[in-house]
């Protein structure tokens, strides 16, 4: 085996995963695991844990996998990422640890995420790594929203002895990670392994509690909690805002992979809840939410799944690998083209009525802004349309948190380093904060407000 | 798990449950909601909340058994046993205030959420005039608790097994056309009735409010599956309603996405029955 490359990970053939909601990625094993590891220079500066939210000491837990201390392995990783086997699987590493990896200047950048899930599915398989829980200070806080952010928020909370307790609205703890991503890509009961981890520190979950609705945030206050974190993420779907968008079949991406995720549509009628989905699929935008869609899609039957993107390839704002999957897997891509209309047949969508575009001058993002071409108009048969352009704040805790100051798109307004909003003792972070960002980023925030968060009790005394 | 206090028969399709919840009864107000699921291959359940007790815990909620998770609850669901999940209240409460003279009507199951909206205009110093109706009386319930809030109640039914004869918006009409001052009107319903009350109501230029049950997932305003159209615009039924302005509502859109899944409904429900069946025979035998 060469120094120069990954070890490859073995995944599902594409003709087969196609029908199928396994994972495509099959994970290492202990030796493919150790080789990838023995790839590690073990840079004294090591500038990997600089470019990782939650400063994984990585080069330490790639020499443990070197010497076969899987065990010591997972442990350095879960002293700071309560949610490694998630992080392994769904972090852009590329963007991330890997992208500063001073073996990528000239090769390959050492697997770190791989490696990262590796340890992860092997403390599954053996012995779990539980760490400890500091002496009880008797101090009570309430985390409202069980994603990533409140997930990690309540972990370093619990940590450092305080009760902790997550008030979550749906059915289930995990957020987008058990509503959003699919099965495929991050398996439901990897989720739930990690989470009973949580659980097992005494981190309690109350889940079907919506918050603003059954208490107000200042009512939690006044009810014993002596701090509250907001991890309530971004979970409104946004539209287009075109004709037709009602029309039966056009579904916002996170009512297409909710019904799919969380409700197991996928094994209707066996579960209760149904979903429908025709022949043509057509899925609108290019983050991961749309390669996940079009991917769910083909596994639901559709014979052809085409995504719909208004900038160029450059652009797509998924992940490489996705696309790469996305694109193994068959999916079609229709790029520089907007829908401005859909076309409906007996009250169900038939099609979309599209326009192409080309990238002018650009605009705050520093991408090429897109320009319609005038007179390109052109339609695309579509039995399934999934519009998957992005989530906006969930608004029921911003809406009903008076005096909580809020940014113009509706986000809670809040201090980047400790996550403090204008509230006295409520704090903020992850996508209700940022906007919809990423696993990482939200874990990211919820460890430095629950570091705040210890800050703010003890001062208060 | 969310432990069923009681369960009664109102009629030969709709079931009365109090349910154990105290928090969401201490917060519950007219015109709200919960979401229901029975075990842990269930569907989230829209329901209305028809009552609420803070005192002993309890919401009541009222269940037409139509499709297979309602016919199973009703089957398989009973006093001193549980469902799994219980999560309310959601969407926004009506707004609840002395108004003058209100007509409330309600159509069918419509009846159950009608009746706390009805209570509460009549607590705050309304004179509450209601007309119920159902296709027949088997049907038809509440007459009684209505008749003891309302300052005059019509009943209907199609058939005219019980009440008048005639759809519910008959009454409607013949009160709006004498002349009688209204001052706004509540009708709550199957998408039909709401949509030719609304009809009659803007002929008289009466404020109405309607409530709108289209199909929901979460029910918090996370995936969009609600969306109804109010005055041109795309509205979120569970987070932006579910009451809304009756005159500006698309009924005919709210009809069609009502119908979608009517194909996979009546295959789960054809499976379940086809299911019980063999279970009683196994029995039986
Ligand atoms: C389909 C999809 C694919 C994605 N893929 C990736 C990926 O590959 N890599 C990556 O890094 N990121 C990905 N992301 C983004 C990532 O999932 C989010 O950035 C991350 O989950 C944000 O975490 P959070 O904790 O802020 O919010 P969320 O995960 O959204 O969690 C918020 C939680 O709060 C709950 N909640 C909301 N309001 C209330 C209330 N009033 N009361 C109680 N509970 C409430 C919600 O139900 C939810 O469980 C993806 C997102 C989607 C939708
Ligand atoms: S930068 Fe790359 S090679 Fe250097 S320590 Fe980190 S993972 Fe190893
Ligand atoms: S039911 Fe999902 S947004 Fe209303």
């Amino acid at each position: 085996m060469s120094r120069e490359k990954q070890v490859p990970m073995r995944q599902q053939d594409s003709d087969i995963r196609i029908h199928n909601f396994d994972e495509v990625p099959l994970g290492y094993t202990e030796e493919e695991a150790i080789l990838e590891a023995e790839r590690c220079l073990q840079c004294p500066n090591a500038p990997c844990g600089e470019g990782c939210p939650v400063q994984i000491d990585i080069p330490r837990f790639i020499d443990h996998i070197k010497n076969r201390r899987f065990a010591e392995a997972i442990a350095t990783i879960k002293e700071e990422n309560t949610l490694p086997a998630v992080c392994g699987r769904v972090c852009p590493q590329e963007n991330q640890c890997q992208v500063v990896c001073t073996l990528g200047k000239r090769l390959e950048p050492v697997a770190i995420g791989k490696l990262e899930r590796f340890c992860a599915d092997w403390e599954a398989e053996h012995e779990r790594y539980c760490p400890e829980v500091g002496k009880e200070t008797g101090y009570r806080v309430a985390v409202i929203g069980a994603g990533p952010a409140g997930l990690t928020a309540a972990g370093d909370l619990r940590k450092l002895g305080h009760e902790v307790t997550i008030f979550e609205l749906l059915h289930v703890a995990g957020g987008v990670l058990m509503y959003g991503i699919p099965e495929f890509r991050l398996p439901k009961e990897v989720v739930k392994r990690e989470i009973s981890a949580l659980e097992e520190m005494g981190v309690k979950i109350e889940v079907n509690k919506v918050i603003g609705q059954i208490y107000t945030v200042d009512e939690l206050l006044e009810n014993g909690y002596n701090a509250v974190f907001i991890g309530t993420g971004a979970g409104l779907p946004r539209f287009l805002g075109v004709p037709g968008e009602n029309l039966n079949g056009v579904y916002s991406a996170n009512e297409f992979l909710t019904r799919t995720n969380l409700m197991r549509a996928f094994r209707f009628p066996e579960y209760d809840t149904p979903i429908k989905v025709g022949k043509c699929v057509i899925t609108v935008g290019g983050g991961n939410v749309a390669m996940d869609s079009a991917r769910t899609a083909l596994r639901l039957g559709a014979k052809e799944s085409i995504i719909v993107y208004r900038r160029s390839e450059q652009e797509l704002p998924a992940r490489r690998e996705e696309v790469e999957h996305a694109k193994e897997e068959g999916i079609k891509f229709q790029l520089l083209t907007n829908p401005i209309r859909f076309i409906g047949k007996d009250g169900a969508v038939a099609g979309a009525e599209c326009i192409r575009m080309e990238l002018g001058e650009p605009d705050e993002s520093g991408r090429r802004r897109p320009v319609p071409i005038s007179g390109s108009e052109f339609t695309i048969k579509a039995d399934t349309v999934v519009v998957a352009i992005g989530n906006g704040p969930h608004p029921l805790v911003p809406r009903t948190t008076k005096g909580l100051k809020l940014s113009q798109h509706g986000n809670i307004v809040a201090d980047p380093k400790t996550g403090q909003t204008s509230k006295e003792g409520i704090f903020a972070g992850g996508d209700i904060v940022t906007g919809a960002a990423t696993v990482i980023e939200a874990m990211g925030a919820g460890k430095r407000a629950a570091a705040a968060i210890d800050r703010y009790l003890k001062e208060k005394k | 798990m969310y432990t069923i206090l009681s369960k009664m028969t109102l009629s030969s399709q709709i079931r009365e449950y109090v349910i154990e919840a105290p928090e969401v009864a201490r917060a519950a107000k007219p015109g709200q909601f919960i979401v229901l699921r029975l075990h842990e291959r269930g569907e989230r359940i829209p329901l209305t909340i028809v009552d609420a007790d803070p005192q002993a815990g309890g919401v009541t909620i009222v269940v037409q058994e139509v499709g297979k998770s309602t016919r199973e609850m009703g089957d398989h669901f009973h006093a001193g046993g549980s469902v799994l999940d219980f999560a309310g209240p959601l969407g926004v409460p009506s707004e609840i205030e002395n108004y003058g003279t209100v007509i409330c009507v309600g159509g069918g199951l419509g009846i159950a959420p009608l009746y706390p909206i009805a209570r509460g205009l009549k607590k705050a110093g309304n004179t509450v005039i209601g007309i119920i109706g159902a296709r027949s009386k088997d049907l038809l319930f509440y007459i009684d608790r209505m008749d003891a809030i309302c300052d005059e109640l019509h009943v209907m039914t199609d058939d005219g097994s019980t009440g008048r004869k005639g759809f519910t918006v008959d009454p409607l009409r013949e009160i709006l056309s004498s002349r009688r001052k209204i001052d706004r009107v509540w009708a709550i319903g199957p998408a039909i009735m709401m949509k030719v009350c609304a009809e009659v109501t803007r002929e008289f230029d009466v404020p109405t409010v309607v409530s709108l049950n289209s199909i929901m997932i979460d029910g918090t305003g996370m995936c969009g599956g609600c969306r109804v159209e109010v005055g041109g615009e795309a509205k979120f039924a569970c987070v932006d309603g579910p009451e809304f302005d009756a005159h500006k509502v698309n009924f005919d859109l709210l009809m069609s996405r009502q119908s979608f899944y009517h194909e996979e409904e009546r295959c789960a429900l054809d499976r379940y029955l086809a299911a019980e069946k063999e279970k009683e025979q196994r029995e039986d035998r």
